[in-house]
């Protein structure tokens, strides 16, 4: 029981984090947040691998595997896609880049 | 238990995804905080293969591996403008894979084992949702189906429905944790998530990704709660926690609730937009009558939208902006909050474009000086503008604070076709005396623009 209520206590102060740290964010930065928060989620990834790790039959196993393509899509993709919106970003440095093309 | 020095490394991960939020919220620190979260994964996931140790390590590395390609050539492929249903796609496969992973978790669930099972349950049923909701609104941003909101007459009866079921077979699995009930508990999960979003327009669609963003957040944290996993506790929670606050200010943003923006359609039926043009009579121009209007202007703004985008004419775009700041001209571009196709967006595509800073200008503060401009232009934009969300109650889009260019001298319209915008309604603005409309593509419209207006 103290387990669960140590987990209990964790996911609570999560959220208050959660809501805090994003609290003052621009509307400019609405989309790359959100893409990077997706990202996040995507740490799903390590559930995936432990369960497939574990697994005995090879129905799970394929599941699994197919979850681990999947979480690493997120993850991935995710970190990446939000990368390339960020770069946009860039100062006026950006426009050499764009005219020596 | 895994090994003490496996639970600070996952610790580490999380202060991490902590920070790299933090970082994501401000442009200065933006990009460090998304490669800090990237570390932060990658560390994630070298502690789990040490840790655990898992069988069948050859089979998961190709997983991996796989997973890496597609995520790497997906998003380095894709077109800036077709970058939100990208983020929708990203959701769902993630939310996808945290019900995979609850499901398989099923045959380690004991009777007793109650707050474990809710957890799972949960896990399953929103993992569906989220998963089936994104495909969803890929399919409607990528115009793979109507954009416009799709009800039924019994909708809301069979969504509800689907709700109630979905609480009582976790009920039931609750009471008796087996797989095949899991996999039903799945199957309601898909279809009240394609009902969730089949009746949101295509404005709104952007907000649903978020909500379902948060959604898959908080499955990934009931999955750590299952697992006993305190990163994935951590890290679910938070993007649950920001991404229900992210989606409150971006409805926010369009002057409309939540719950207006999911069950508006089915309510009402009345945010059904026409999607169909009339005939009344409109005044259209060639380049050259808006290239003298533009020429002779003291004062300009630019309303840029996604058809600016589509028709890649930003840097058209820019150069002509170049070209009248050289006659004199003072130009500025009002940047609608929901410009493009998802908050932000906007401010995304014209940087691309290597458009300054400086004359990106919020809809707040930019807003009173329409009054004293000359000439608006509006590439490729409708609804950011359109008086209806001022003075027509029935609009999908009334209560959403506009641009406006209402109130200019002159208006001009850079439109492909009549045809209504995003959220398929008719734009009175069109059909005003003091409307000038140049069809066509942007990208050609605006370099004959900007060939005329060399020429005055």
């Amino acid at each position: 029981m103290t387990e669960s209520i140590a987990l209990l206590t964790i996911f609570v102060l999560a959220a208050f984090v959660g809501v805090e740290v994003i609290s003052k964010v621009s509307a400019t930065l609405h989309t790359p947040l959100m893409s990077g928060a997706n990202a996040i989620h995507g740490v799903i990834l390590v559930g995936a691998i432990i369960v497939t790790g574990q697994a005995e039959s090879t129905l799970v196993v394929v599941v699994g595997l197919l979850a681990v393509v999947l979480a690493t899509v997120n993850m991935v993709g995710g970190f990446v896609v939000t990368d390339r919106m960020l770069e946009m970003f860039r100062g006026p440095g950006g426009r050499k880049k764009e005219l020596n093309k | 238990m895994i090994a003490t020095w496996a639970q600070i490394g996952y610790l580490v991960a999380a202060v991490c995804f902590i920070v790299a939020l933090k970082g994501l919220s401000s442009p200065k620190t933006a990009r460090t905080g998304n490669a800090l979260g990237a570390a932060g994964a990658v560390l994630a996931v070298v502690i789990t293969f040490i840790a655990y140790k898992p069988d069948n390590l050859v089979a998961i590395l190709i997983a991996l591996l796989i997973g890496t390609v597609g995520g790497v050539v997906g998003s380095r492929r894709v077109q800036m403008t077709h970058m939100p249903q990208l983020v929708a796609l990203f959701n769902g496969v993630g939310g996808g894979a945290a019900a995979l992973v609850a499901l398989m978790e099923l045959g380690e669930v004991h009777d007793g084992e109650t707050v474990a099972a809710i957890a799972t349950a949960f896990t399953i049923l929103v993992g569906a949702i989220s998963f089936s909701g994104s495909i969803v609104t890929f399919a409607k941003l990528q115009e793979l189906m109507t954009t416009r909101p799709v009800t039924f007459p019994g909708l809301p009866v069979l969504f509800v429905a689907g709700l109630l079921g979905g609480v009582a077979v976790s009920a039931w699995l609750v009471s008796e944790p087996r797989v095949w009930v899991g996999v039903l508990l799945c199957l309601l999960g898909l279809a009240v998530g394609v009902m969730l979003v089949l009746p949101v327009g295509g404005a709104d669609v952007p907000i649903v990704i978020s909500l379902l963003n948060a959604f898959t957040g908080l499955t990934v944290a009931a999955g750590g709660y299952v697992l006993g996993n305190t990163l994935l506790l951590v890290a679910g929670t938070l993007v649950g926690a920001a991404g229900t606050l992210l989606t409150k200010l971006m409805a926010d943003a369009m002057g409309r609730s939540v719950f207006n923006i999911l069950f508006g359609a089915v309510r009402g039926g009345s945010t059904l937009g026409g999607g169909t043009a009339s005939e009344r009579p409109v005044i259209s121009g060639s380049a050259e009558d808006v290239a003298i209007l533009l020429g002779y202007a003291q004062r300009v703004i630019i309303v840029p939208g996604y058809g600016l985008a589509v028709a890649q004419a930003q840097h058209t775009l820019r150069d002509l902006v170049e070209e009248l700041q050289g006659r004199g001209v003072k130009v500025d571009y009002a940047i609608h909050p929901v410009a493009g196709r998802m908050p932000g967006h906007m401010n995304v595509l014209l940087a691309e474009a290597q458009v300054p800073y400086e004359q990106l200008r919020e809809m707040d503060e930019i807003n009173g000086d329409f009054k004293s401009t000359d000439v608006v232009l509006v590439v490729g934009a409708n609804d950011v503008v359109n008086p209806a969300a001022r003075t027509t109650p029935s609009a999908p889009i009334y209560g959403m604070p506009i641009l406006n260019a209402d109130e200019a001298q002159r208006v001009i319209f850079l439109k492909r076709s009549m045809r209504p915008g995003f959220a398929g309604i008719e734009n009175e603005l069109l059909y005003d005396p003091r409307t000038t409309l140049l069809f066509g593509d942007a990208r050609e419209s605006l370099a004959k623009l900007l060939a005329s207006v060399k020429t005055v």
